[in-house]
């Protein structure tokens, strides 16, 4: 096994997937000869040409809603858009189209396809290269949402999401996307998509999170550890569709619950998360369902590292929680 | 056939037209000249303060000095510029100090709008210049807007909305041009056509001969500008404007110019940028092509270049200290300007920041977060 980080990972899955399978194209901004913003494209145009490899005009409507059609007749597109806080005009053919295509045909038609985009804060890019806007997404039925947070998992899960026969959205976590590394399976791997992971098990408290938010929570419970705190983290990787067992059967062992996001917290999908625990294992808590969140502000510059939730303000509602 | 291209001075700095039909008279021109000369020297040092990590970014205008200098120059100060991000001059042009840019640039407490985006990302009312954003194209649509409302209040407002070769390619750009044609917007559409949309080339961009030639099929004019030339950008947006003020709709301008830098600071356009392609570009270079024709004129002259790159650059060295001096934003201001008034959440939100930032400064004594 290599050691990769995030970049390699996904670069490495596309090579992967496109030596596999010659249906698999893919579309953006810069990802030709440049190799993309942040690299993840690399290689990828020199070795399967331009053909394969559309480096495109600057339109994410465009890259979407041909990427839509482009599956729509067989082809399994991996669009990218450069950042997810560029997404919005795709907004329409994402959420009217791709989603809903398989719906309103009957089945007749449907849409394999994976838009890969970076999000979250952690490069100093103010609100447009920053956000998280994974709820709005999540919030569209017919679209699945996969968020990897090691290296491992990013080639796993992309690979399954290609091959998976409805549209994708697969956010790449920015902030970690060099920073961290890990061993990563060579030649053919998958993960299977709506399987969360149990990154650190635990018997006190469940941190239950996703992406660039799961490092912190693992570094929180590193910290809990010389405490005597025994926390569990419970990394997602796919909010839709949801592990509802694995949230489930860590409450039931835990009682103690803490959801950490980057995103805005009001209608983040940490609160859906606590919706589902509070409906369903209530029986179980010895504490409210606490959330660690971005605040509902835009992204900010110069305050960014107020902005993002760090260990200490996962600690912080640790803490709330046990003594509550 | 190629559309023709409106020019004055070539590469050579040689006159090809009337320079009476320009209208530029030689105060004009040391205007011009000079903010040309201090875009150039202030982004130079930006770049510069980027490599040594004082900055976070940097985005520039490196060979687009005249294209974006001298079209400001033929609007009125209380018409609109809606700006792309590669307008400094403008800016400057219209009274902004150095002082309040680099303030921006450093995102500390005294900008005024508190670090919330960016370097680059600025914001002016006073300047009646829109606050910058990202996401490409958003603003052309909002720049026909504002000019409706204009002709609505039959104010003798117009708007200048500034793009790249890109932003041509979003769709905000196509039903912004079919607003402005149907509804007569005055409105200058002014496309600078650096040729590079971050790695993507301008004939990859569009198929059709260059981009003024777009405004045809929404029903107005689309003139094609060379946008090294001081004389004939200013000329023809001077053409433009007179005629979106005098109520007779919107122009389209394409610049024809050339990104001699990479993107910002955080590209590398030797990845994919052709050198030859690169070297000639640099021979037609808007400054030097200016210069000469001023010298020419009688009104350059090497001493008179070189207090002014003087004067600016102590002028520069000051703001760069003033501002490294300044703290941060206070945390509070995260939660300013998000609403007109506040709610009672983000009040909340707020308080619980303001607690959470004390404790941290005791556990950061006591090395651990006690549980």
């Amino acid at each position: 096994m290599a050691t990769l980080n995030i970049v390699q990972a996904v670069n490495q899955a596309l090579h992967h997937e496109m030596e596999q399978d010659e249906n698999v194209i893919l579309l953006g901004e810069d990802i030709g000869q440049k190799g993309g913003v942040f690299g993840c494209t690399e290689g990828l145009w020199q070795k399967f040409g331009a053909n394969r490899v559309l480096n495109t005009p600057l339109a994410e409507a465009g890259i979407v809603g041909t990427a839509i059609g482009m599956a729509l007749y067989g082809l399994r597109p991996v669009p990218e858009i450069q950042f997810m806080d560029f997404i919005y005009p795709a907004f329409d053919q994402i959420v009217s189209e791709a989603a809903k295509l398989r719906y309103r045909s009957g089945g007749e038609y449907q849409v394999p396809m994976v838009i890969r985009t970076p999000y979250g804060g952690g490069i100093k890019g103010g609100h447009y290269h920053s956000q998280s806007s994974e709820a709005y997404f999540c919030h569209t039925p017919g679209l699945k949402v996969v968020v990897p947070s090691t290296p491992a998992d990013s080639k796993g899960l992309l690979i399954s999401a290609i091959r998976d026969d409805d549209p994708v959205l697969f956010l790449e976590p920015k902030k970690i996307y060099r920073a961290l590394k890990g061993e990563v399976p060579e030649g053919e791997f998958t993960v299977e998509l709506g399987k969360a992971n149990v990154a650190k098990p635990g018997k006190d408290i469940s941190l239950i999170a996703w992406g660039a938010m799961v490092p912190v929570c693992l570094e929180a419970a590193k910290q809990c550890e010389a405490q005597k705190v025994d926390v569990e983290v419970i990394d997602l990787r796919t909010l839709v569709p949801l592990d509802v067992e694995a949230i489930l059967a860590s409450v039931a062992k835990t009682g103690r619950v803490v959801v950490v996001y980057e995103a805005p917290k009001t209608g983040g999908f940490g609160a859906e998360i606590s919706a589902l625990i509070a409906e369903r294992a209530i029986e179980y808590l010895e504490a409210p369902i606490m959330r660690v969140a971005g605040f509902d502000t835009p992204f900010p510059y110069s305050l960014e590292n107020v902005y993002i939730p760090d260990a200490l303000r996962v600690m912080q509602a640790i803490k709330q929680v046990l003594h509550f | 056939m190629q559309q023709p291209i409106v020019q004055y001075l070539d590469a050579n700095s040689k006159m090809h037209g009337d320079a009476n039909k320009v209208g530029l008279a030689q105060k004009d021109h040391r205007t011009i000249f000079t903010l040309m000369l201090k875009v150039r020297l202030f982004e130079e040092r930006c770049m510069k303060l980027q490599r040594q990590g004082r900055i976070g970014f940097y985005i520039g205008a490196y060979g687009q000095e005249a294209s974006h200098i001298a079209s400001a120059y033929a609007f009125r100060k209380q018409d609109w510029i809606f700006p792309s991000y590669r307008e400094l001059g403008v800016m400057l042009l219209r009274g902004i100090s150095m002082q309040e840019i680099v303030n921006q640039i450093y995102g500390n407490s005294e900008d005024h709008t508190q670090g919330a985006q960016m370097p680059c990302h600025h914001s002016f009312r006073k300047a009646n210049f829109v606050s910058i954003s990202s996401p490409i194209a958003t603003q052309i649509p909002q720049a026909v807007g504002m000019a409706m409302a204009a002709k609505y209040k039959g104010d003798k407002v117009i708007a200048g909305v500034y793009l790249g070769d890109g932003g041509t390619s979003e769709g905000d750009f196509h039903v912004a041009m079919n607003f402005a044609g149907v509804y007569q917007a005055p409105v200058v559409f002014i496309v600078e056509n650096n040729q590079w949309a971050i790695s993507c080339p301008a004939h990859e961009q569009t198929a059709s001969d260059g981009f003024a030639i777009k405004a045809k099929a929404y029903g107005f004019e689309g003139l094609r500008v060379d946008g090294n030339d001081v004389l004939a950008v200013y000329e023809a947006t001077k053409r433009a404007v007179e005629k979106a003020r005098q109520g007779k709709g919107p122009t389209l301008i394409e610049n024809v110019t050339y990104r001699l830098f990479s993107h910002s600071s955080s590209d590398d356009a030797s990845r994919y940028q052709n050198k030859q392609e690169y070297e000639q570009a640099l021979k037609c270079e808007p400054l030097i092509r200016y210069r000469n024709y001023l010298q020419e004129q009688g009104i350059w002259n090497e001493a008179w270049e070189k207090e002014i790159s003087e004067d600016f650059k102590k002028e520069v060295d000051v703001a760069i200290k003033t501002a490294e001096k300044q703290p941060r934003p206070d945390p509070s201001t995260l939660f300013t300007h998000v609403y007109a008034t506040s709610n009672p959440l983000l009040e909340e939100q707020q308080r619980l920041l303001q607690e959470e930032l004390k404790e941290r400064e005791s556990w950061e004594e006591e090395g651990a977060f006690p549980l």
